[in-house]
């Protein structure tokens, strides 16, 4: 089949049209479930998080609850925002600077009351990661003053 | 119709911006200020970073008088941006200790010869322990301790004219 | 004095500019417009390449009383990092994008003997609108050399992971893709505003288009390569906003490319090309915004810049405004591309068109998607792999099946079948799929339809070659054909990683053995070390995959100035994969180790190269057969 040139030119732009629209869609649905939350132990107290569902956890690594476990590869530690905690278990290599006291962002599930992270941001990531950012807003300052 | 579908792309274009111009008219908040308030400053003793000058202890700072503690490099460009920052604090009657991260005598002494000295006690944390524990993750960075050796306010990245109110707040409400 | 120099080179780049715009904007100069503009557009390239020499100059002397060399370098730092910190920060990338600017705009007027003079005219014009804007941006919100008073004795480094070979010329590379496209962009603007969208302009745009595509594509493939290997997490593609603000890009120009052959050699998709070329310019500038502003960092993003963020997205917002709307209001106007049936090679391009178009949406949107919900509803929220993965994955599938089919598909209308030519990808598909299915049942269905296309298109890839007289084959056409192998390369490469790789993590004592896929890992001992500007643990690792030993050294390091602490990956590549190892911390009297098996990883990148070859060799032959048509004409008029 073969469109006169006034429908051919009418059917490209509905199909981009449809094309977007459906882009949308797909979106939406993938969406729907698999934007990870930003949580904090509170919000996990107040039973505001499902289980098994994708999240980031925020907080500091209580004081004194890093522990090792004896495969020498799984840390067991306590997530704390002042207010709540949340046990954590995380099984990998931590960035270097994770360390007790320090702020941490960890990602994964919520599992029997246990948060279970497949992934651990230090604080310490944020000034360097991405890499490309570095620490523009610090030098940036540091001209400002000096050109006073 | 045709016409509606070739403003999409305009219209497209307009929600990016609204969505940019939200995100840059309000950043998000950098400071943790929530997560360290209220915890004692750990337990720590560190040697004078300038020869002849007195060391720093974390029992000093239970004297029953508010103070900030900065965190600094003779390495550090953002320091010196933060330096008369400090200085005019001093000037208006704050007590500043100070702890050098990761730095050589010789180059602090040189730093403060350069950038002035507003700092009652430096300590010199040669290994980022007492940076760490402190959950610091760079310099500059400031805490505002209570007379108790409290954390009551912590500060990331330079201090700037605008934080100064900030700050001097916080040291009153420390009182 | 050098500081100076570059600085008023700047400002001078910028009058020229000024007055390029001005002349295209005066009506009655319309007809010589091209004539004034063509030495401006080459003097203001020449005047910003010698500001970015200036600043590359001071960066390699370590010149610290400019205060971006002060924050950015260390006079400890080898020579190569020294001169590619030159680019490693915000005013120096930024410099040199408007360095590639000004010389795309200038090696335009010089080479666009093609080009009508009225659209030339209209096209420089525009190209001057645009650096004008970048000018400012680098003279009032970003100038990378300012004096810093008093100097500081050392600079302050340069972020340890950014020293790297790799990453030294990955930026520059990406950013010749993304300021190429400006060319596109101009050209689309110009032949909107002379109502002259046709043949010519596409085969005007072509060579910019391609070119451009080929710098993404290596930018991309090269800074995929290198978070593969300094990262240490053994992962090769991370969703990450930044890696997404290159992506979206690149398939706009991939979908670009594609309709603007329509337009080359049918007259087909007018208004359809003349949209990418405004919206693969605009990704390019929406990448931008996103790297440099800061606002997409991550939930705990640092550096959100308002300042130079507004000033990007007032340009933004100008630009890719002024653009959308002049198209809006000439796109009715423009005329009517040639007929074609449904089955088609058209058909086929439109259809790989709003496929790319709706890939780029879906990334596009999951990359925003926190930034609109923060700003409706306050929730902070991440958009990562799991949604990438399942929305792009399908889609690409798709892409591929269609791959198989449209290069062998006729212009205008498609009537013979299909099935000889066919044939031999469908055994191959069909083959794979059996295969995978017995030898590796528990595979994920993304994975196991990537190795089935990915099989399939290999002698799919080729077919347009088949049957033809290689050495009268159009260079074009090889380019095409190992454009689509490489692709296929590619995605065998991807989907071999993630089904069949293997991982082995361990705390374990020096002396002890350890074995990861086929490969035998000894752990001998572990070492401090030191550079010049870090310290080290280093872990000595004997590895085999039956045959012959070598000896892996991953590190754990920690730098100095400033302090931060990275782990050096070793990696053994063996023909059928690569063995990928990390040092972790110490627990006890044992240490973290973590191995990786990945069967064919490097195809991944192999094929990227390919990609990226294919569209060389296209632009190469492409470029020797205008020069062929243009002597032939000028012969006829002899």
């Amino acid at each position: 089949m073969s469109f006169k040139p006034k429908h051919q030119r009418l059917v490209l732009a509905l199909s981009a049209l449809v094309a977007l629209i459906g882009a949308a869609l797909l979106a939406m649905w993938g969406l729907k479930d698999r934007a990870a939350y930003f949580v904090t132990p509170s919000d996990i107290a107040a039973g505001k998080v499902a289980a098994g569902e994708p999240l980031r956890l925020g907080g500091m690594v209580a004081s004194g609850s890093l522990r090792q476990l004896g495969d020498g590869v799984t840390l067991r530690f306590v997530v704390t925002d002042g207010k709540h905690q949340t046990v954590t278990s995380f099984r990998g290599i931590p960035p270097s600077l994770f360390k007790e006291g320090s702020g941490v962002v960890a990602e994964g599930r919520l599992k029997d009351g246990t948060f279970v992270a497949d992934n651990i941001l230090a604080k310490h990531d944020e000034r360097y990661m991405p890499p490309q950012l570095g620490n523009e807003v610090a030098t940036h300052a540091a001209e400002r003053t000096v050109a006073q | 119709m045709k016409r509606a579908l070739l403003l999409v792309p305009l219209a497209i274009l307009a929600l990016f911006v609204a969505a940019a111009l939200w995100r840059l008219s309000s950043p998000p908040d950098p400071t943790i200020r929530s997560r360290l308030a209220g915890q004692p400053l750990p337990a720590f003793s560190l040697p004078a970073a300038v020869p002849g000058r007195p060391a720093l202890d974390s029992a000093a700072f239970a004297d029953g008088q508010p103070r900030l503690l900065n965190l600094f490099a003779s390495w550090c460009v953002p320091c010196i941006a933060e330096a008369p920052m400090l200085l005019e604090l001093e000037r208006r009657g704050v007590t500043i200790e100070a702890i050098a991260v990761r730095d050589r005598p010789e180059d602090v002494a040189r730093f403060l010869q350069r950038h002035g000295d507003p700092f009652r006690r430096i300590g010199l944390d040669t290994a980022s322990k007492v940076q760490l524990s402190l959950g610091s993750a760079g310099v500059p960075e400031s805490f505002v301790i209570d007379g108790r050796g409290i954390i009551r306010y912590q500060h990331v990245g330079v201090i700037t004219a605008k934080d100064l109110p900030v700050l001097m707040a916080e040291l009153e409400k420390a009182r | 004095m050098i500081a100076e120099a570059g600085l008023a080179a700047l400002y001078l780049a910028a009058a020229l500019a000024l007055m390029q715009l001005a002349v295209s904007l005066v009506p009655a100069l319309a007809p010589q417009a091209a004539q004034v503009a063509r030495p401006l557009a080459l003097a203001q390239g020449l005047l910003t390449a010698a500001a970015f020499a200036c600043l590359i100059v001071l960066f390699v002397r370590t010149d610290l009383s400019v205060a971006l060399v002060a924050a950015n370098s260390h006079s400890a730092k080898p020579l190569l990092y020294r001169f590619a910190g030159t680019w490693g920060n915000h005013e120096g990338s930024m410099l040199l994008w408007v360095t590639v600017l000004a010389l795309s705009g200038a090696l335009l007027a010089v080479a666009s003997r093609g080009i009508p003079e009225r659209m030339l005219g209209a096209t420089l014009g525009a190209q001057a609108a645009l650096a004008l804007g970048f000018y400012a941006f680098l003279l009032l919100a970003s100038n990378p050399f300012a004096r810093l008073d008093p100097a500081p004795v050392e600079g302050q480094g340069l972020n340890p992971l950014l020293q790297d070979p790799g990453l030294a010329f990955h930026p520059p590379t990406l950013y010749l893709g993304y300021v190429g496209l400006s060319v596109a962009f101009s050209l689309a603007v110009g032949a909107l505003i002379t109502r002259d969208v046709g043949p010519v302009l596409a085969r005007a745009m072509r060579p910019w288009v391609l070119g451009s595509w080929v710098f993404l594509t290596v930018g991309i493939a090269a800074g995929s390569y290198w978070a593969y290997y300094e990262l240490g997490w053994g992962g090769w593609w991370f969703w990450d906003p930044v890696e997404n603000a290159s992506l979206m890009p690149w398939l706009a120009a991939t979908a670009l490319l594609h309709s603007v052959s329509v337009l080359a050699a049918r007259g087909g998709l007018r208004t359809w090309t003349m949209m990418l070329a405004v919206v693969a310019f605009s990704m390019s500038m929406v990448g931008t915004f996103l790297v440099r502003s800061g606002i997409l960092t991550s939930v705990h993003a640092f550096a959100v810049d308002p300042t130079r963020g507004g000033f990007i997205l007032a340009l933004l917002l100008i630009y890719v405004g002024g653009a959308l709307a002049l198209f809006a209001w000439r796109a009715p106007a423009v005329g009517e591309g040639a007929r074609f049936a449904l089955v088609s090679r058209e058909g086929a391009l439109v259809l790989n068109n709003l496929l790319l178009s709706v890939i780029l949406a879906v990334v596009f949107l999951g990359t925003l998607y926190p930034l609109m919900v923060e700003a409706a509803t306050g929730e902070k929220l991440s958009v990562g792999p799991p949604y990438f993965d399942a929305v792009v994955g399908p889609l690409a599938l798709l892409l591929m099946l269609l791959l198989v089919v449209g290069p062998l598909l006729r212009w205008r209308r498609h009537e013979a079948p299909l099935t000889k030519w066919v044939a031999p990808s469908l055994l191959a598909g069909v083959a794979t799929l059996a295969a995978t299915i017995i030898l590796a049942p528990d595979i994920s269905l993304l994975s196991r339809l990537g190795l089935v296309l990915g099989v399939a298109l290999v002698p799919a890839s080729l077919m347009p070659l088949a049957g033809r007289s290689l050495r009268r084959t159009p260079l074009a056409t090889w380019g095409m054909a190992i454009a689509h192998l490489g692709v296929a390369v590619s995605v065998i490469g991807m989907a071999s990683d993630s089904a069949f790789s293997r991982e082995r993590l361990a705390a374990a004592r020096p002396g002890e053995q350890l074995a990861v896929g086929p490969w035998l890992v000894a752990f001998n001992s572990v070492t401090p070390v030191a550079g010049p500007n870090w310290t080290a643990i280093e872990a000595e690792l004997a590895v085999t995959q039956g045959g012959s030993e070598r000896v892996l050294k991953p590190q754990a390091r920690t730098f100095t100035s400033p302090v931060t602490e990275t782990s050096e990956v070793a990696i053994a590549t063996a023909w059928n994969g690569q063995l990928y190892t990390v040092l972790g911390r110490q627990s006890g009297q044992r240490w973290q180790l973590r191995l990786w098996w990945k069967p064919f990883v490097t195809l991944i990148w192999l094929g990227a190269g390919l990609i990226a070859l294919g569209g060389l060799v296209s632009l190469i032959g492409r470029g020797w057969t205008n020069r062929r048509t243009r002597r032939r004409l000028a012969e006829a008029e002899l």
